[in-house]
């Protein structure tokens, strides 16, 4: 109960977030909450393999790359005219380009998947990696649509009802979609799906006596992410207006999986905690020093080395539950 | 269905230059508690293995059923009816007993592409849950437990339970009294004894007083074949049975 | 068919370089179950200690010292601070501390030599070429890496199947935890296996320098294709990572050689070059997804 009434405030709080950013003095707060919530996103989705399946996906910013491209190839062809491949027309509907990105992460991760899952533990996290790799070489390569200069997407996604220019409203978009998420992978967490999902991670030995072969139900939590990471990724490129191959690299997915582990792995809303953490702690540092890597590395290393359980065991640990 | 339930015929396995399975024959028939018995060595892990689907046969059959499942994958044996416990006890330790038993449960009732309804509290699945437990004699109040926290035998007890959840015909427990105290051994008998009968049981077991007690028939594997198959009178008046574990006491 | 046979020599000397890198990395895994991102960095380590005392003294041998040295230096520090707590942890924690590793050296490579890759020149006495077949010259230099290779490949054969500490290595690779359990100074044999991929990572950092330039992010670049190279060979073997190699350099070079002119066949000019470098970058993760079809544990795989 004590918990629900403390998540009721904070989603208050963070409702209320651009007016007070607005009456403090410092607007650009509001485009950084936009950025943590959409990591938010990638990082809860990247939660139902990683933290609840146990399977350590490093390749999780190709479907956050691909959602972006859905986004930004949709845009270009809308503002040429000319179809898509000759089939698709361009288009800036927000629910059109949204969907068109979760529909790409979730064939790609559908494929990919299909093919890693077939390996385990160190091979996975080199192959999902490796695959990432791939598709980052291929946009390089894709000069129709900026290679590796990326590709400027000069108007945001229209949404029925909202005027996504203004910074506000795309935040509370942002926010609004991050909450139904979370909803949704909390049902899907706790439902007979991620039982046998959770099963899968503590043994799929014990998994195959009972007559359970583990395979179709991870590549189906991999599908699940793969959409949830595409998401996230088309909102960030709405939120940035431009979108490039770096979306895909090997490091973003890495800071991806900081967050999960940083907030605190399979648990519902450590991913959200870990993504205000990195993004807040990138933008601290990086107001410091051109060279804030240097002091995020080792801070990476002592959190894996001393902070079990990440920033959610310390919130249990002040209010137990 | 009138003949064996389960059927091996010459089943061969190496590893590299060891036979570990050199021309096994085996038949369990429906109802019938049927040990499995050897001196280490002997290849009942293999056996084992080739028979729960999680070691590939080099040649030989397995039939279930009088259906062929040699080449089945271990997930669909389970389907057919075919369950199995583990020597070195496999839970999901994050999981309560009870989360555990329902999960068993859950898979027993057919595919889990289910996506919404919670199944943390869904009686349909806790119920029968708590049922198996007790079945298998873990009393009530350690249902709740964690699994890594449960004691030895507790946690036979909930592997007993999971392997009962597919309503299997037949049930091969790999040495339910392994790593049992006294006590822990005897209740587990008792279990055993209370399930003869009402399924079909392929027992391997190193603790002859248990397996005496249970067996309607004995098996005896030594070199990865059958030397001996009889009743357990038989058995024990057997002279190979007696040359194959006295020479293992000398250490061969 | 000259210019076959140069792509080809240029396909194994790529995959000396990987090898060098999986060797180290697979044995490093084969033996303390560690996967260790922060293994390109003692390659760029490596390049950059090498470069700087070429630029300083003029001198390719002392180059070659200071490079070996460099990366084992910072590799054994690494196995010392941060590795040796990791090895009973998860492939997750292993991944994201040596993750952390990567950002703070190449953020320290940046602020010791700036952002400005770095070139290094052959030493003179492999300035030539050499004729390798009537009318066809070969590079002295991209010779003398094969050499080299070929080399260290011996090597590594003589050290693990003639020599006591090789058959403890290769035990460790099988039966990890049985050689644990026989009390082996296991601490001494993970130092010494840590401390030869560190040098071989260092050596192949060395002699890609003339050929690369040294730049921060040279080490991951180099990585995820040594993935592709262990995921191929099979995890944990020298041979498969030999293999492997040689596989995925020969791939690699003979897609960027052939597939541009390919593809003019059917468009223009520049979208060709762009699209076939885009396909040839992709060559070896396809090769990769078709061995993983086959044979999902790789060629070699050392746990069979």
């Amino acid at each position: 109960m004590r918990d629900r009434i403390l998540l009721l405030l904070l989603l208050l709080a963070a409702i209320a977030l651009p007016w007070l950013a607005e009456a403090a003095g410092s607007p650009a707060t509001t485009g950084l909450a936009t950025r943590m919530a959409i990591y938010a996103i990638a990082a809860a989705s990247l939660n139902l393999v990683l933290g609840y399946g146990g399977l350590v996906s490093f390749g999780h910013a190709a479907y956050f790359g691909l959602g972006g491209y859905a986004v930004g190839i949709l845009y270009a062809h809308w503002r040429s005219g000319e179809a898509f491949l000759g089939l698709i027309p361009g288009s800036i509907s927000l629910p059109v380009t949204l969907g068109a990105a979760m529909l790409a992460g979730g064939v790609s991760a559908a494929i990919l998947g299909a093919l890693s899952l077939r390996t385990r533990g160190v091979q996975f996290i080199m192959i999902t990696l490796a695959f990432a790799q791939m598709l980052f070489f291929l946009f390089v390569s894709l000069k129709a649509y900026g290679g590796d200069e990326g590709l400027s997407i000069r108007r945001r996604g229209e949404f029925p009802g909202l005027d996504l220019r203004d910074a506000a409203q795309l935040y509370w978009l942002c926010l609004g979609i991050l909450v139904l998420w979370l909803g949704l992978l909390r049902r899907v967490a706790h439902s007979r799906f991620g039982q046998v999902l959770a099963g899968a991670r503590q043994s799929e030995r014990r998994m195959a006596a009972l007559g359970v072969a583990v395979y179709p139900y991870r590549l189906v939590a991999f599908i699940l992410s793969g959409m949830g990471a595409a998401l996230a990724g088309a909102l960030m490129v709405n939120a940035l207006r431009f979108v490039s191959p770096d979306m895909m690299h090997w490091s973003k997915s890495g800071e991806l999986m900081i967050m999960v582990i940083l907030g605190g792995l399979g648990t519902a809303l450590g991913p959200v905690l870990g993504a205000v953490a990195l993004v807040g702690l990138e933008y601290g540092l990086s107001g410091l020093t051109e060279h804030w890597q240097f002091i995020l590395g080792p801070i990476l290393l002592l959190v894996v080395m001393f902070a079990r359980g990440g920033l959610m065991s310390l919130v249990r640990r002040l209010l137990p539950a | 269905m009138s003949g064996p339930l389960l059927r091996i015929e010459n089943l061969q396995k190496r590893f590299g230059g060891l036979r570990a399975t050199d021309g096994l024959d085996l038949e369990v028939w429906p109802g019938e508690l049927h040990a499995l018995i050897g001196p280490n060595g002997a290849g009942k892990s293999t056996a084992i293995g080739q028979i729960t689907g999680e070691i590939a046969p080099d040649a030989g059959r397995i039939l279930f059923g009088g259906h062929d499942i040699t080449r089945l994958p271990a997930a669909r044996r389970v389907r057919r009816g075919l369950s199995r416990s583990f020597q070195v006890v496999q839970l999901l330790d994050d999981a309560t007993a009870e989360a555990n038993a329902a999960l068993a449960v859950q898979a027993a009732q057919g595919h889990s592409f289910r996506f919404w309804r919670d199944a943390t509290r869904d009686e349909s699945l806790l119920a029968p849950a708590r049922a198996l437990l007790a079945r298998a004699g873990l009393p009530a109040a350690r249902h709740a437990m964690p699994a890594a926290g449960l004691a030895a035998g507790e946690r036979k007890q909930v592997e007993l339970a999971l392997a009962l959840a597919a309503s299997p015909r037949l049930l091969l427990l790999d040495e339910p009294m392994a790593g049992l105290g006294a006590s822990e051994s005897r209740a587990m008998t008792e279990t055993l004894r209370g399930l003869k009968g009402q399924v079909a049981i392929l027992l391997v077991e190193h603790d002859m007083e248990a397996v005496f007690a249970l067996a309607d028939r004995i098996s005896v594997l030594v070199h990865g074949r059958v030397i001996a198959a009889g009743t357990p009178g038989a058995i024990r008046a057997s002279p190979e049975v007696r040359a194959a574990y006295l020479s293992d006491e000398d250490g061969l | 068919m000259a210019l076959l046979l140069e792509q080809c020599l240029n396909g194994v000397q790529l995959g000396v370089m990987l090898f060098l890198l999986a060797a180290g990395l697979t044995l490093v895994f084969g033996i303390m179950g560690v996967i260790n991102l922060a293994h390109g960095s003692l390659y760029m380590i490596g390049a950059f200690a090498a470069a700087w005392v070429a630029a300083r003294t003029g001198s390719s041998i002392l180059a070659l010292l200071a490079g070996l040295a460099a990366a084992a230096a910072a590799g054994m520090a690494m196995e010392y601070v941060v590795l040796r707590r990791l090895y009973a942890r998860g492939h997750l924690d292993q991944v994201l501390a040596t993750f952390g590793l990567i950002l703070f050296f190449n953020q320290g490579m940046t602020l010791l030599f700036g952002r400005q890759p770095l070139f290094v020149d052959i030493p003179p006495w492999l300035g030539g070429a050499v004729e390798i077949i009537p009318g066809v010259p070969y590079p002295a230099y991209r010779l003398a890496i094969i050499a080299m290779g070929g080399l260290v490949a011996f090597g590594l054969w003589f050290l693990i199947q003639r020599t006591r500490t090789g058959m403890l290595v290769r035990a460790g690779a099988t039966h990890r935890d049985m050689v644990r359990a026989l009390g082996v100074d296991i601490r001494l044999l993970y130092t010494l296996v840590f401390g030869l991929g560190a040098l071989l990572a260092g050596l192949a950092g060395v002699m890609a320098g003339p050929i690369f330039s040294v730049q921060v992010g040279m080490g991951e670049q180099i990585l995820i294709q040594t993935f592709v190279v262990i995921v191929i060979g099979g995890i944990g073997s020298v041979r498969g990572a030999m293999a492997g190699a040689l596989v995925v350099g020969l791939t690699d070079t003979l897609a960027r050689a052939y597939l541009p002119a390919a593809l003019r066949g059917v468009m223009q000019g520049p979208d060709a070059d762009a699209l076939a470098a885009g396909l040839a970058s992709m060559g070896v993760y396809f090769l990769m997804a078709v061995v993983l079809l086959a044979r999902p544990r790789g060629l070699f795989p050392a746990h069979a």
